[in-house]
């Protein structure tokens, strides 16, 4: 009985991996595949990849240097955020922290539009990448914020604080050698949420963008309107061997950190 | 190791947060140089905060003033005050080692590395931890935790060492083993310790004067001797040991109760209540006794039964029977008090 059992749940997860990931894998094949119509007969090629790469290398080191500096700013303005929240007891403090959530729940199309109406006419912003990150500043701080309050609040850091008072600490030597060493794991798992949501956020950046400033997922939207199926399926390719080495290695971090916590 | 230390003077401070919860009574109190000084009291009294106004984690109430030495220190936070601290949660940092952990104060203050691990091995040999400074914190036991706390405290030679309830998170025996040590260690050091807890047995154990608190006040301020002899009044009987009222007549020089009479000790003044400890009263055979009741309850306590007696006065008194023998539940006992009780006058 409990053997049948265990079968069948194997079955179950296989099959669910199986409904997604053979899209995916189909996906990343047709992009490999010289005419992907008469499928594997016609041969595999690099062909389309070296298409991809020379129409949009630009939109993916702009995506990931949009990353990278929504990742900085998010950091500075997020961390101190989360820490003053979690350490004031004040429901103006829950107020704005359920405020800052805000962006998650609205529609990206929303906090774009509410963007361009405010600073559309700033020409010279309106067209740099700076647009863009603001935008993805907006929509992934409150992740930063959640994750790093989540891990204050999980430990007495008032208590640390006060023992490192005590000792005669400043609050700048406190904050540097107990406070951010001990929120490290919650830093960690909220850049981590950035990166990826940064790289990946299609609707906010979709209507933020000009044809100068195309990022990864834009340009994916753009390929498989615009391209044959095959280009469209190597740009796929092309952000999986992005994302998912970078995915791994940002979730090795983290289970590390936590296995040096406990 | 032998610490320059100051004495600390506390002057009206009071302390109210918000609008109207008042924590602690304006009160006035001195520590003298070198000195235990134990904070005394169930929780909620105010002992805590007493400490953390003197640690300078807290400001007291406009008009308060808390001086080290005869300097004015109420407008210093606490790291400008020199003082050493241990929690009751230890709040050691997580990410460092033990021995990092009782550098972390030589560090800040920018010591030279070779005299920083001098001290520090020092302090790990003085709390006998020398074998595990590397160990992070999370692999100490609370015993452990505890000394790296006190040690960590000492390290920067603190004027004043300030101990909030340091033996609370740990068992019975080793607190009773640690309480030992630690007391040795402060008569070694002469620093001026302030040691708050909720534990009678600790207060008296390490205190050279124990202030007793209730509800924000002082009850009392005295040695460990005078506070369990002569309490003045019933909050602190009631909070230290336990005390028995056997209220009466005072009639031909005795104290006639439900149970008999207590004839009065020489230049005893006429009273219709005493008081007494389960110690003060000694059980006699029921024939020679002036004062009889039936034991309602036995507690073998090893060096010791402790016995609740019915029919002495209009409460149930306790009485301790040292010894092997001791009277069965039911029965009918004798009781003869000390003349010490006599001295016992509480209003």
């Amino acid at each position: 009985m409990r053997r049948a059992l265990t079968a069948a749940q194997a079955l179950v997860t296989v099959l669910m991996s199986l409904f997604l990931l053979v899209p995916t894998l189909m996906s990343m094949a047709a992009g490999v595949t010289d005419n992907y119509f008469r499928g594997w007969r016609s041969g595999f090629t690099l062909r389309w990849l070296a298409q991809v790469w020379d129409l949009y290398s630009d939109a993916i080191f702009l995506s990931l240097r949009i990353a990278v500096v929504t990742l900085l700013i998010v950091l500075v303005l997020g961390v101190p955020a989360a820490y003053a929240l979690s350490r004031s007891g004040r429901r103006l403090a829950r107020l704005v922290e359920g405020l800052l959530v805000l962006p998650v729940a609205v529609p990206g199309l929303a906090s774009a539009l509410g963007l361009l109406v405010v600073y559309g006419g700033v020409t010279a912003f309106r067209v740099s990448w700076w647009f863009i990150v603001v935008g993805h500043v907006i929509f992934t701080l409150p992740f930063m914020v959640r994750s790093v309050a989540a891990v204050c609040r999980s430990q007495d850091l008032k208590t640390l604080e006060e023992g490192a008072a005590s000792l005669g600490a400043g609050f700048a030597q406190r904050f540097a050698s107990v406070v951010l060493p001990n929120i490290r794991s919650g830093i960690l798992a909220g850049a981590l949420t950035v990166v990826t949501l940064s790289i990946g956020e299609f609707n906010l950046t979709w209507m933020l963008h000009t044809p100068l400033t195309k990022t990864l997922p834009v340009g994916l939207a753009d390929a498989y309107a615009s391209m044959r199926l095959e280009v469209g399926s190597a740009y796929t390719l092309v952000f999986f061997v992005m994302i998912v080495p970078l995915l791994v290695w940002m979730q090795t971090i983290g289970r590390h950190e936590k296995g040096a916590v406990r | 190791m032998k610490l320059d230390t100051v004495g600390i003077q506390l002057e009206r401070c009071a302390k109210t947060y918000g609008r109207a919860t008042r924590v602690l009574e304006p009160l006035d109190l001195g520590v003298v140089a070198g000195e235990t000084l134990v904070l005394l009291g169930p929780s909620g009294c105010g002992k805590t905060t007493l400490l953390r106004l003197i640690a300078g984690l807290e400001r007291p109430d406009a008009g308060g003033a808390v001086r080290f030495g005869g300097r004015d220190v109420t407008a210093q936070p606490i790291e400008a005050r020199g003082v050493g601290m241990v929690f009751q949660s230890y709040a050691l940092f997580p990410n460092m080692t033990a021995r990092e952990n009782v550098a972390y104060g030589l560090r800040i203050r920018k010591l030279p590395a070779t005299e920083i691990a001098a001290r520090v091995d020092e302090l790990l040999e003085l709390t006998r931890m020398a074998a595990h400074g590397g160990k992070p914190i999370a692999a100490l036991s609370g015993g452990q935790k505890q000394r790296i706390a006190l040690a960590r405290a000492l390290a920067p030679r603190p004027r004043v060492l300030l101990l909030d309830e340091p033996l609370t998170a740990l068992d019975a025996q080793l607190r009773e083993s640690l309480r030992a040590e630690m007391n040795a260690l402060l008569r070694g050091l002469g620093v001026t310790t302030v040691y708050v807890t909720h534990d009678q047995a600790e207060a008296m154990a390490l205190g050279d004067r124990i202030v007793v608190m209730s509800a924000g006040r002082i009850e009392q301020i005295g040695a460990p001797r005078d506070i369990y002899h002569r309490p003045a009044n019933a909050r602190v009987a009631a909070f230290i040991g336990t005390m028995n009222r056997l209220d009466g007549e005072w009639r031909e020089q005795a104290l006639h109760c439900a149970g008999g009479r207590v004839p009065a000790a020489a230049g005893a003044t006429p009273t219709d209540a005493i008081w007494f400890r389960p110690e003060d009263a000694e059980w006699v055979a029921a024939e020679d006794a002036a004062l009889h009741g039936v034991v309602a309850a036995a507690t073998f306590l090893g060096e010791r039964t402790r016995l609740a007696v019915d029919g002495v006065g209009a409460q149930t008194v306790l009485v301790d029977v040292a010894g092997r023998a001791a009277p069965e539940v039911g029965a009918r006992i004798g009781l003869r008090l000390r003349p010490e009780v006599w001295q016992h006058r509480i209003d």
